[in-house]
């Protein structure tokens, strides 16, 4: 098959070929950043749901959890943990959420453990306010369940 | 040793070995606190373990990159290093800020980190793989810069030869995707979206054109082959990585928020990412049996060729079990995505960097034909060792995302993530049981550099 195909034509190959795959990346990207405001509901990001990302990444929480399905496998994903444990109303919500990191760790033998962090009432809010934002994120019909 | 400043890559190379052996340590201790969660809790929690993990492998390759090009770039421009100084400075600038960026990782509570290390002028921390604190970062930023102005400055005055004008342009592009590192939208998705533009672009793009020209440069070292026929075969791999590998991070976007016409680019590209890997294989296989020359040091050609094939199960294979995007509806953030992670990392750059230490070290040790056989057969037994045990570990993870998807995914009688890792604690023992392995293949493969030369 090789034999056919010379050095300089292969060359063409990975310049052409390169170059045309990186400009339809880029104009393909310019047009998701277009489209990202509106599948993210943009308007919604409030004050508050971006300092629950700025303690989403103070804490790492990506190093156990998912979210939108990216992150570490050792704890649940958490997209959908308002629908899961709020049942997708704002005050259960985040009353299970003050309640939940007000327990930790959790005293079960050998179950895995979520680090106390000691958050303050106001930035647990945060925190469920970020999580509720993102559990409305057109994810094209992601995750396929409830639970995750 | 043909030119003196090869020297510079040796203690590259050594340092990249001891980080792996941190690496797979800390790996073993997740495998631990996997099924017993109690265990270093909460003296070292489960992301403290999985940031030292992922960052020392990050690390380690990136030393192993810059041995490898330290090695080589010398032999390919026929000159010596343009400042070897530099580049024994810039090791021991990276080596420290490496182990201090893992101790503050281990012994200050990561949100202090992020307050000591300024992260409040420009958050970058805190996201997955670039957790690093900002000093951190910017350090990267100089090490890489001064490298790569080594390496040009090099390349400049000497001989220019296809390996090392693909190799630059990797170093180049993986400098140039590492800048996303400091971008970071307040928005989630835009943030993810440009978070892959390091992440995908990095492993599946610029750092396969490294990878290429590393296996091209020990190829033909090790069997003799005519440059022009080795040259022909390096751009067909790069070409067929280029034109799947950039428009395939669009499988990262299926699902995160990014538009649907992602769910057809990504398929369709990520389903072509497979061919440079099968092309690696056949350019191993067919230069190995076209050789020209014996070479004494056959080991290293057996790593070559397992790099390839290796690399095509776990980046081509496993990467094309979930990639098609109505399957990857319900493999996305399982252990699958875990499985594929291990071996397409091992088998590509890991292994790359032991084919280029397995060839290049000997050499630097004063043994231009290679190790005694003794020796040679010490590390080929540490080759299947490690190679079973990743094989091994990859298939149970991968069954333990089987489990996972129907738990959690599939039909109607849906138990939650917590309840199905318990269901899967069995398969998490099998996958501790083939890390050992892996650890113990490290360290048979350790021990055949302290086997004596016969006499």
């Amino acid at each position: 098959m090789t034999e056919r195909i010379t050095k300089s034509m292969a060359k063409n190959i990975y310049y052409g070929g390169g170059t045309f795959a990186l400009m339809i990346f880029i104009a393909l990207a310019f047009d998701t950043v277009h489209q990202i405001p509106k599948r993210s509901n943009q308007q919604n990001m409030t004050e508050n749901v971006v300092a629950g990302k700025k303690l989403w990444e103070k804490n790492d929480c990506v190093g156990c959890h998912t979210i939108v399905g990216e992150g570490a496998y050792y704890a649940p994903e958490l997209m959908n943990v308002y629908q899961r444990r709020g049942a997708s109303d704002e005050p259960t919500f985040k009353a299970y959420m003050q309640g939940w990191m007000a327990a930790q760790p959790l005293d079960i033998p050998n179950r895995r453990k979520m680090p106390q962090f000691n958050l303050t009432e106001d930035e647990v809010n945060s925190l469920a306010d970020f999580l509720i934002w993102t559990s409305k994120v057109d994810a094209n019909e992601w995750p396929p369940t409830i639970e995750g | 040793m043909k030119y003196s400043s090869q020297m510079v890559a040796k203690p590259y190379f050594i340092f990249a070995l001891v980080l792996l052996a941190g690496e797979i340590l800390f790996g073993l201790l997740m495998g631990v606190q996997y099924i017993w969660g109690d265990f270093l809790f909460p003296l070292i929690p489960f992301n403290v373990l999985r940031m030292v993990h992922t960052n020392l492998l990050i690390v380690l390759l990136l030393f192993g990159f810059m041995g490898a090009t330290y090695y080589l770039v010398p032999e390919e421009t026929e000159s010596e290093l343009w400042s070897p100084k530099l580049a024994i400075i810039t090791f021991w600038i990276f080596a420290a800020a490496g182990v201090a960026t893992i101790l503050g990782y281990l012994f200050v509570p990561y949100a202090a980190l992020t307050e000591l290390t300024f992260n409040n002028l420009l958050p970058t921390m805190g996201r997955e793989f670039l957790e690093q604190p900002l000093p951190t970062k910017v350090g990267i930023v100089i090490v890489v810069l001064s490298y790569l102005l080594n390496v040009t400055m090099t390349i400049i005055k000497g001989r220019k030869t296809v390996i090392t004008t693909v190799l630059l342009t990797g170093l180049l592009g993986l400098a140039v995707f590492f800048l996303f590192a400091f971008y970071v939208p307040d928005n989630l998705i835009a943030d993810k979206f440009f978070w892959w533009f390091t992440v995908h672009l990095w492993v599946e793009a610029t750092w396969e054109l490294i990878l290429g020209a590393i296996l091209a440069f020990v190829l033909i070292k090790t069997t003799g082959v005519d440059r022009e026929h080795i040259d022909k075969w390096l751009y067909l791999i790069i070409a067929m990585t280029m034109v799947s590998g950039i428009l395939g991070t669009g499988h990262h976007f299926f699902y995160m928020g990014a538009p649907e016409y992602w769910l057809w680019i990504g398929s369709i590209s990520s389903a072509v990412e497979p061919v440079p890997f099968l092309l690696m294989i056949l350019f191993a296989f067919s230069m190995s049996r076209e050789r020209k020359i014996q070479h004494d040091n056959e080991i290293a050609l057996t790593w070559a060729k397992g790099t390839a094939v290796m690399g095509f199960i776990g980046a081509g294979v496993w990467g094309f079990f979930h990639t098609l995007a109505p399957v990857n509806m319900y493999t996305h953030g399982t252990q699958l995505t875990a499985a594929h992670g291990h071996l397409s990392f091992y088998g590509a750059y890991i292994m790359i960097v032991f084919t280029v230490i397995s060839y290049a070290m000997p050499i630097l040790r004063g043994r231009p034909h290679g190790n005694c056989k003794k020796a040679q057969k010490v590390e080929l037994t540490s080759f299947w060792m490690m190679n079973i045990g990743m094989m091994g570990l990859t298939l149970a993870l991968s069954a333990a995302g089987l489990v996972q998807i129907f738990d959690q995914r599939v039909g109607t009688d849906l138990i939650g993530f917590m309840e199905s890792q318990e269901s899967i604690e069995g398969i998490y023992m099998v996958r501790l049981g083939f890390g050992l392995l892996v650890f113990s293949g490290l360290f048979t493969y350790f021990y055949s550099f302290f086997v004596k030369e016969e006499a």
